[in-house]
């Protein structure tokens, strides 16, 4: 299983090291990830790849909520057709 | 990695109100057909509920893996009043009451297709079905009906126009909130996904999968980009939304059916808004320059609305079909309703709008003493509008039992709440009591 997991929210010390540690706990593999700040709202993107027979994708949505919720962050995960669907001709 | 599309989907779907408004199986009842109405109703639960078992599910898993928020999922069947002319019953609110069993079994929100399609006369069919609808309304709360009453190729049926005046006005001394269950149509199209009016057309496949979109705010958005830019930019813009829209529909739509292995039917390329803040069509047409929704100027800036939409999202799908254009349904919108509670939207140019754009007359409350010859009235202007333009056009009024202008119908939920509007007392008695057929139109010497 592929899919884009977005994360925004108030710019903090250690987003990157709590995402980058759930998604290894969860083993999910990063292929590509960016960030950038828009007006004091930190924004990561992250393409993550995993064995959706070891995790499933409710499974992995959930625990990336919950540590959105413990860390004042929403934390989306998305397939990346859909992206391609809206975005591109 | 682009990281801007990414950002832009986000953005459309969490602050715009994005979504998909509903994935509609239509499902034919033709095979359920049985002298006895009793093994008739029992084959219907059967088909609905096999047919559509993984619709819910289905459903769920998309908006879960994509991130996109399916509002509705619904059923739509073959018109019951064909389906049951077959038998002997002499009442069809057995039929509705199946109706409703296998939509609550199955969870989906709504299912429509308690239909009769009377442009040209009556069948046996027709007549019980069009007797049942009130009680069939008052015992179930999934349960949607329609009755087509007009065409371009057929005229109108003043007959079905009377008798319709009266039904509504029976339902309503029920309960007028079960007056949303209910839309009569001229033009009724066989394949629209979304309700009251939704059944599975004669000619249609066995089973299809229908998708009906969204996203009037995402509009709005795009069009706060360009103000005082000329009005080729904001068709333009409108164009370019609408493209962007229709493609999430048509991606849904493709994955359910795939998913559900049921052939993908038609997008209905729609602007559907909710009484929530952000998702209202009167808000895009007072973003093209109206100081408020009514103001002269509305029903030109809604004609050129309806049209972009159409122009961006066509190219997109592989299929269009439905209702596609512009809802302005009044308890829906919440721009609407304020419009009516000030007094700057009346009945008349609701009317004129509806020239324009999908589809009528729609979520519109009237005074508890309106006539029943006056809301014929009010559907034969409708029809009127329809068959000469050639296009579906609809009448879902709610007289307000025991209220009058000034007080207001409440709905809940997606259906909002309805300011009870002004109908012109001068009464249509003498016309609707005509009774007859006005015939079809002639289609030359287009004046």
């Amino acid at each position: 299983m592929k899919a884009i997991i977005t994360v925004v929210g108030q710019d903090q010390v250690g987003i990157v090291a709590r995402v980058a540690t759930e998604l290894a706990r969860l083993k999910i593999n990063i292929v590509d990830m960016s960030q950038t700040l828009m007006a004091d709202n930190f924004t990561m993107m992250l393409s993550g790849v995993w064995d959706d027979q070891q995790l499933s994708f409710a499974d992995a949505q959930a625990a990336l909520e919950e540590l959105g919720a413990a860390s004042g962050l929403t934390i989306r995960i998305q397939r990346q057709a859909v992206f391609d669907a809206i975005q591109k001709l | 990695m682009e990281s801007r599309p990414i950002l832009d989907t986000i953005q459309m779907i969490a602050e715009e109100n994005l979504d998909i408004r509903t994935i509609t199986m239509g499902i034919s009842l033709f095979d359920c057909i049985d002298s006895d109405g009793a093994k008739a109703r029992q084959k219907i639960y059967d088909k609905i509920t096999h047919s559509a078992r993984d619709l819910v599910k289905v459903a769920e898993q998309i908006q879960t893996e994509y991130g996109v928020p399916i509002i509705n999922k619904r059923i739509a069947v073959t018109p019951i009043a064909l389906v049951a002319a077959a038998s002997a019953d002499q009442d069809y609110v057995a039929y509705a009451l199946t109706m409703e069993k296998a939509a609550s079994e199955l969870g989906v929100d709504l299912i429509g297709g308690f239909s009769a399609l009377v442009q040209k006369g009556y069948q046996s069919g027709d007549r019980k079905l069009i007797a049942s609808i009130p009680q069939a309304l008052a015992e179930t709360s999934r349960v949607c009906s329609s009755v087509n009453v007009g065409s371009t190729r057929a005229g109108i049926n003043l007959d079905a126009v009377g008798e319709l005046g009266h039904t509504i006005k029976t339902i309503a001394a029920d309960d007028p909130v079960n007056c949303m269950s209910l839309v009569v149509f001229a033009n009724a199209v066989d394949d629209n996904p979304f309700m009251a009016g939704a059944f599975h057309g004669v000619g249609e496949a066995d089973r299809v999968i229908n998708v009906g979109i969204s996203g009037p705010g995402v509009v709005k958005r795009a069009l706060e980009q360009v103000r005082g830019q000329s009005i080729d930019v904001v068709s333009e813009q409108i164009k370019k939304t609408a493209f962007k829209v229709t493609r999430m529909g048509q991606f849904v739509g493709s994955i359910a059916a795939e998913r559900l292995n049921v052939p993908f039917g038609i997008v209905d390329l729609s602007l559907a808004p909710t009484p929530n803040e952000g998702d209202s069509v009167a808000e895009i047409l007072e973003e093209i320059g109206l100081e408020r929704v009514g103001a002269p100027g509305t029903t030109a800036a809604l004609a050129l609305l309806n049209d972009a939409v159409k122009k961006g999202g066509v190219m997109v799908c592989e299929h269009v079909g439905g209702l596609s254009g512009a809802f302005i349904p009044v308890s829906e919108d919440a721009e609407m309703i304020r419009a009516v509670r000030a007094g700057h939207l009346s009945i008349e140019k609701l009317e004129a709008m509806t020239a324009v754009c999908s589809v009528g007359l729609d979520m519109i409350a009237v005074p508890g003493n309106t006539s029943a010859a006056s809301i014929s009235g009010m559907i034969a202007d409708e029809a009127a509008i329809g068959m000469i333009n050639n296009k579906p056009t609809a009448v879902r009024v709610i007289p307000a039992t025991g209220q009058d202008v000034g007080d207001e119908v409440e709905f809940g939920g997606l259906f909002g709440r309805a300011p009870v509007m002004r109908v012109n007392p001068n009464q249509p008695q003498a016309f609707i009591k005509r009774g007859g057929h006005i015939p079809a139109p002639i289609h030359s010497f287009k004046n």
